[in-house]
């Protein structure tokens, strides 16, 4: 049984995450927030220049042509430093739709570019209440779209979008005549979002139809759960950081039972979700007919962990976590936007059910 | 990744498997035996194993084990529950009380007496250490051994020893020095559950059982020679044991019914808005239910990949038996709840209702079994996440002060 990353993927992390302790501390989610800019692009550059973007790109097309539980590692270090680029649109999604659902022209236009950092990308799946992969109210005909997609992230930094339809997934490019961006505030103030308004925007269909936008759904809730795992993990630290050092009735606040029970909870809930995001890393890797279960299961624990340790994470705080110089709020709002930006855990929980109830055969494992 | 065996995993499960399947045979339905008959089965299955080498897979060949890994215990361990072979009798004495004895034992006479007979079967084990005001606080037990010649005078009483009531002998925690503070003045010993002055009465569990017993020693006398460790070492010894116990504690209960067995009853109930399974709040009860359930089982993978290839285990592990037992409580609680008031009745024809019920009552017990939640929580914070201890006015003064403290 082989239940683990592999060495090389082990020092991957390692070395992004001393990178990213070093170059991406939160006072980086900080400036991005107080300056209102979409990111960070110092910062960015040099995500760029490790071979991040490149990491899942054939060698062909100018990539590394890395296998996805690498991806999943980075996917975790950059949730845990909340780093303020587009990295989950550009890399863990559009990269990844491309991958999965990009014609053999639209890869080789746009991966060399997300590989080198020449561009952005960035998906539009969400349609207000509508659950994304459910009934879109785009209306598309020859060639052309229009509606509305919001809130999306990272369209102010993204040169193409790839947007969901109810027959698949669609390319739109930035410049496409009939699309207008619109900024929104969401309750996350670091990774920006907007509207797009399509009014027959000319979009290009990429392969594989609803049957590749469901695969690409799978993929997203897995590597978003990687990224929401490191969060919960990072909260979860500054919390027991915290407890450590807090004198309250002439102790440190961990030494309670109140505080160290809540404490021994978020690292009961870390542990269950980074056992289901494993489970999902080898169903995306090998291809398992347990992936449909596997990603529903990584998405759910994984939004139910970050949510509970983010908002302890606060009251751990007492009133200092809830002002606006804490990190605290990071996580807070970081958690908010990874369990709504993909389909809530009420719709990934119909999922887990629905996977069960058509099962007829033992777990693989 | 990959959950396949190593090349060499797979030879010894396939090794494993082919003796199962040629001596299954002779393994007998639990569910309709007598607890003599159930006795007599697992002697019986116990004895087939030491013959062929599976008893102390782990051990050291030099006591009479195999000297193998621990993937190889838990590659027999997974094939031997397939066939539901009854284990049961032999958990806590090869699980617990043995390795204490071959590694803590005084001589080689002792071991070479021991041992062999327990692997064989023939003499089932016990292990005293809770006391009625020692359970979470263990180290607080009051059982005295006082010295006499080259003897130990044991009087005091113990309480949920699982099985002493079918057990040869015991190893017990006692108190030898209460001048000292609590954790220093213990001393362990095996004792001969049959000598004199050794009372062992059932104690009706809530769920209906009688799987442990109070036990009272008065004036039980002991040979120095059945000394496990220093006298005033038995706080260390006992954590050997206690080590053994937690991994044996950890896992679901083969009894518990798990998320299919959840989603077949709904599918059998009509509520008033339709068909149960169709319910957004059932289905996120599943669903809730099956994070937990499965994700105890893949974090169990974690911990098996980590010994498979040689590493040490995390201290994932750590988590499992709060969860399990938690998740029990909270699913048998819920699938009652969907029956409405046929979730009270017993018999009721609905699927695994019974076994919902079962579960929800057994829960209760395994919450508090081999560690509460409260000490689990306690565990994780202090050893895993480093956190402060608890206030414990009593950890650096005399037990005999401490215990007037209260």
């Amino acid at each position: 049984m082989n239940f683990q990353f592999s060495d090389e993927a082990e020092a991957l992390r390692d070395q992004a995450r001393r990178f990213l302790e070093d170059k991406s501390d939160r006072t980086k989610a900080r400036a991005v927030m107080n300056s209102g800019s979409s990111h960070d692009a110092a910062l960015w550059a040099e995500i760029v220049a490790l071979g991040w973007t490149a990491l899942r790109v054939p060698e062909e097309l100018g990539g590394l042509g890395l296998s996805v539980l690498e991806l999943c590692v980075l996917a975790e270090e950059v949730g845990r430093a909340l780093s303020p680029v587009p990295f989950t649109s550009s890399v863990l999604l559009a990269t990844e739709a491309l991958l999965i659902a990009g014609t053999d022209a639209q890869k080789a236009k746009w991966l060399p570019k997300l590989a080198d950092g020449s561009a952005i990308g960035a998906v539009a799946l969400a349609e207000g209440t509508a659950v994304p992969g459910g009934k879109s109210k785009l209306s598309i005909a020859g060639g052309q779209a229009s509606g509305q997609k919001a809130p999306v992230a990272d369209a102010h930094s993204a040169d193409f979008f790839i947007i969901s339809a109810n027959d698949g997934l669609y390319l739109l490019e930035k410049s496409a005549a009939g699309l207008t961006i619109g900024d929104v505030e969401t309750i996350d103030l670091v990774r920006r979002s907007s509207r797009l308004t399509l009014s027959n925007a000319p979009v290009e269909a990429m392969a594989g139809g609803r049957e590749a936008l469901e695969r690409f759904l799978q993929s997203a809730a897995i590597l978003l759960a990687f990224e929401g795992l490191g969060g919960a993990d990072a909260a979860m630290e500054m919390s027991v950081t915290y407890a450590k050092d807090r004198v309250a009735f002439g102790r440190k606040i961990g030494g309670y039972q109140a505080v160290k029970h809540r404490l021994a909870d978020m690292y009961i809930k870390n542990q269950l979700a980074r056992s289901h995001a494993y489970y999902g890393a080898w169903a995306l890797l090998t291809n398992a007919p347990e992936l449909p279960l596997a990603a529903a299961g990584a998405r759910v624990a994984a939004i139910d962990a970050y949510q509970f340790a983010a908002e302890e994470n606060v009251q751990l705080h007492g009133g200092i976590g809830f002002t606006w110089e804490s990190d605290c709020q990071f996580f807070y709002r970081r958690a908010r936007t990874l369990a709504l930006s993909l389909g809530s855990k009420t719709h990934w929980s119909d999922r887990v059910v629905r996977n069960l109830e058509q099962r007829n055969m033992p777990f693989a494992a | 990744m990959d959950f396949e065996d190593t090349a060499e995993e797979a030879a010894y499960r396939a090794k494993v498997r082919e003796w199962i399947n040629a001596n299954k045979a002779s393994i007998r339905a639990e569910d309709h035996s007598s607890r003599a008959e159930a006795v007599t089965a697992a002697k019986a299955w116990q004895a087939l194993k030491y013959e062929a080498g599976y008893v102390g897979i782990t051990w050291p060949k030099a006591v009479g084990g195999q000297g193998g890994t621990a993937m190889q215990q838990i590659i027999f361990n997974q094939e031997e529950a397939k066939v539901n072979a009854p284990t049961g009798l032999y958990a806590i004495g090869l699980g617990m009380c043995i390795p204490t004895v071959f590694s803590h034992g005084l001589s080689p006479d002792i071991a070479a007496r021991y041992v062999p007979v327990a692997m064989k079967g023939e003499e089932v084990w016990c292990q005293l250490f809770s006391e009625p005001a020692a359970g979470s606080d263990l180290a607080g037990i009051r059982t005295r051994a006082e010295p006499d010649g080259d003897e130990w005078v044991i009087n005091g009483q113990k309480v949920w020893t699982s099985g002493a009531h079918l057990s040869d002998f015991g190893i017990v925690v006692t108190r030898t020095d209460p001048s000292v503070p609590k954790h220093k003045g213990l001393t362990m010993f095996i004792v001969d559950m049959k000598a004199p002055g050794v009372e062992v009465r059932p104690i009706k569990q809530m769920s209906g059982g009688s799987e442990f017993n109070e036990v009272f020693f008065t004036d039980v006398r002991v040979k120095d020679t059945h000394r496990l460790g220093a006298v005033g070492e038995g706080w260390k010894v006992s954590l050997t044991t206690l080590m053994h116990e937690r991994l044996a504690v950890g896992g679901k209960p083969a009894s518990a019914p798990g998320v299919q067995e959840m989603i077949e009853l709904a599918k059998a109930i009509d509520l008033e808005e339709g068909n149960a399974l169709e319910q957004s709040h059932v289905r996120n009860q599943i669903a809730e239910a099956y994070i937990n359930d499965r994700g105890i089982a893949l974090t169990r993978m974690r911990t098996i990949s980590a010994l498979s290839s040689g590493r040490t285990p995390g201290p994932e592990s750590s988590i499992s038996k709060i969860v399990v037992a938690n998740t029990m409580q909270d699913m048998g609680a819920f699938a009652s709840d969907l029956c409405e008031s046929a979730g009270l009745i017993s018999g009721e024809n609905l699927p695994h209702l019974a076994r919902f019920q079962g579960s929800y009552i057994g829960s209760a017990g395994l919450r508090i079994a081999g560690g509460t939640d409260e000490i689990l929580r306690n565990i994780i914070a202090e050893r895993v996440l480093g956190l402060p201890s608890d206030i414990r006015p009593d950890k650096d003064i005399p037990f005999s002060e401490a215990t007037r403290l209260s």
